[in-house]
């Protein structure tokens, strides 16, 4: 196309001359065509096999059956199930703690001293370890007898504790080491965040007598409005999609009280329980009809800031 | 500023916030800290029960050495690179293209696909396991690296696009239409005009992929097994099987297995940021 040696004026005849006229109009799809090639195979059209596949009674080798809604007939009985859905509750709810938590250390942080800089990177570091590793980690952390957690209730004359031991406990422990780096995440977004605050409108404020928890409140923290809203979707996302965690940590034991709906499909679906396609998929579908509330919700509000521009 | 800036308040608490801040450091990284030191460590300490002591000797090279030259997490470490770095580039290649289309042009569908990208980037992994899994098994890359590629630039592609496009969209468009006016074709303005001023996003955008992708777990178990083509996330688990309850190998394992992102995000930590916190600020 480009090599074409046709002068100017014959532009507009033949082939070149209609890409030409075109050009335009053209242009973004031929740049969007990869894109769109890759995304679609891999992401969209798998969204519609999933639904269809979970109408399946199918061991992902042989015949597939049609059963309807058989599966999620079934999965309507299925207490394992619902001791995942509680659980992604939970996820939903604690995890939203990395908020605040976030937002308190960067206020910790928001200062001019020597070395802040690097300390701003260290507190931010365990964002950047692999979910694998900071499984690892805190599943040493806790180890019943020779953990450090276990070791300090002791000091304090407590018992010995065995957090992913304990079907109650569990599932808060994996929690509370998803908590670390989300936590970490939410800071670096509320530094910047704070580094862009009106410093006028913060001087006005003090000038009116608006001090700490009422200057927070009042001023500072409806300025940080975008990055809230980062750190709620980021953190909503992370914990629906909690999985790295759970199965480095516990692998959904004990007793499968700390699985979640992605854990559970997975088990359901791939591992030594059996190859069940159809029912892990109908698990899938109900963990993304719960997602997708989020994802109309973030899309509506992406869209709104569209119109206003 | 705010909070009050920690200079203008009286000596004592400047005094008391300087020595809170190492404090809570220390606190705030301790878990990390206990691996560092476990790492380590001679293994007698765990079979006499000192786990959280001075080490009884100094191994560093030794269980280091041990994680580099007597198993299998080189190979490991080889693929995660293998695997990371093509996602990077074709992830960030497909984006800046697709993220220019839907920056610059004005098209009726335009807000459509850009949402669709957007929606994707956010669905669960679990509702693409098995057409994906399918798709790869059918397509003779179950088990290989390219296949785990593939997968990963595909998804990338959702969330580098809104990246680029919200990117470009502050690029001064005046620019682009002097160019238009010159006579420049539009794929010579993505070339010479606009992906030159793109360089800060794809930097930013390179160093978080690779963070993503080294880091990813789930898909490395559900499309690969075995040291030929599992990356370092997955192979950490069969190396922790190897050497079970060998507290001082699995930390060092561990800190091996992180190292990669963990320095790129040091060097890189200006654009690293920058591509976190894209849209945080107004």
């Amino acid at each position: 196309m480009t090599t074409t040696a046709l002068p100017d004026t014959h532009a507009d005849r033949g082939g070149r001359g209609w890409y030409k006229r075109n050009e335009i109009a053209l242009t973004p799809w031929l740049f969007l065509a990869p894109a769109i090639l890759f995304f679609a195979v891999y992401v969209i059209i798998p969204i519609f096999q999933s639904i269809y596949i979970s109408f399946l009674d199918w061991d992902g080798l042989g015949e597939a059956r049609w059963v309807g809604l058989e599966n999620y007939a079934e999965l309507m009985e299925d207490s394992a199930f619902e001791v995942s859905l509680w659980n992604n509750l939970k996820w939903l709810v604690f995890y939203l703690l990395a908020i605040p938590a976030g937002l308190f250390i960067a206020l910790f942080l928001n200062q001019t001293v020597t070395g802040i800089r690097i300390y701003k990177s260290l507190f931010f570091f365990p964002f950047v370890l692999s979910q694998v590793v900071v499984g690892l980690v805190f599943s040493w952390f806790y180890l019943p007898n020779e953990g450090i957690l276990s070791n300090i209730v002791q000091f304090f004359g407590g018992d010995p504790l065995n957090v992913l031991g304990d079907p109650t406990l569990a599932t808060y422990g994996i929690i509370a080491a998803g908590l670390w780096p989300q936590t970490a995440y939410c800071m670096i977004l509320y530094l910047t965040g704070l580094n862009a605050v009106d410093p006028e409108q913060v001087e006005a404020a003090r000038l009116d007598g608006a001090r700490g928890w009422k200057m927070l409140w009042y001023v500072i923290i409806p300025q940080l409005k975008p990055a809230t809203f980062i750190a709620f979707v980021v953190t909503i996302i992370g914990a629906l999609r909690s999985f790295d965690l759970i199965s480095i940590m516990t692998n959904g034991g004990p007793f499968g009280q700390t699985r979640v709906l992605s854990f559970y499909m997975f088990e359901k679906a791939l591992s030594e329980y059996g190859f069940r396609m159809g029912y892990g998929a109908a698990i899938a579908v109900v963990l993304f009809l719960i997602m997708l509330c989020f994802i109309a919700y973030f899309l509506w509000s992406m869209w709104k800031e569209e119109k206003g521009r | 500023m705010f909070p009050t800036p920690i200079q203008q308040r009286p000596q004592a608490a400047q005094v008391m916030y300087k020595t809170l801040l190492p404090i809570s450091l220390i606190l705030w990284l301790l878990p990390l800290i206990a691996v560092a030191m476990f790492s380590i460590k001679p293994d007698t300490d765990f079979t006499q029960g000192n786990y959280w002591g001075m080490p009884g000797s100094f191994e560093l090279v030794n269980n280091y050495g041990q994680v580099f030259f007597n198993s299998d997490m080189p190979r490991y470490m080889l693929n995660s690179v293998l695997i990371t770095v093509p996602t990077v580039i074709g992830a960030v290649a497909l984006s800046a293209m697709a993220g220019f289309a839907l920056g610059i042009y004005r098209f009726r569908s335009n807000l459509i696909i850009f949402f669709m990208f957007v929606a994707g980037n956010f669905v669960p992994f679990q509702i693409l396991m098995v057409p994906v899994r399918d798709l790869t098994l059918d397509m003779g890359l179950y088990n290989t690296k390219t296949g785990l590629v593939l997968f990963h630039i595909a998804f990338q592609t959702g969330f580098c696009t809104l990246f680029m496009r919200n990117f470009i969209r502050q690029l001064p468009f005046p620019l682009i239409e002097a160019a238009r006016v010159e006579g420049v074709a539009e794929w010579r303005i993505f070339w010479y005009v606009v992906l030159p001023l793109m360089k800060p996003a794809l930097a930013a955008l390179a160093v978080l992929i690779f963070t993503f992708i080294w880091n990813d777990y789930f898909w490395a178990v559900v499309l690969t097994q075995g040291p030929d083509s599992q990356p370092v996330t997955a192979g950490i688990t069969s190396f922790n099987a190897q050497y079970r309850a060998a507290y001082h190998l699995m930390s060092a394992g561990s800190i091996v297995a992180a190292l990669p992102p963990v320095l790129m995000f040091f060097l890189m930590q200006k654009h690293f940021i920058a591509g976190l916190t894209l849209g945080a600020v107004k």
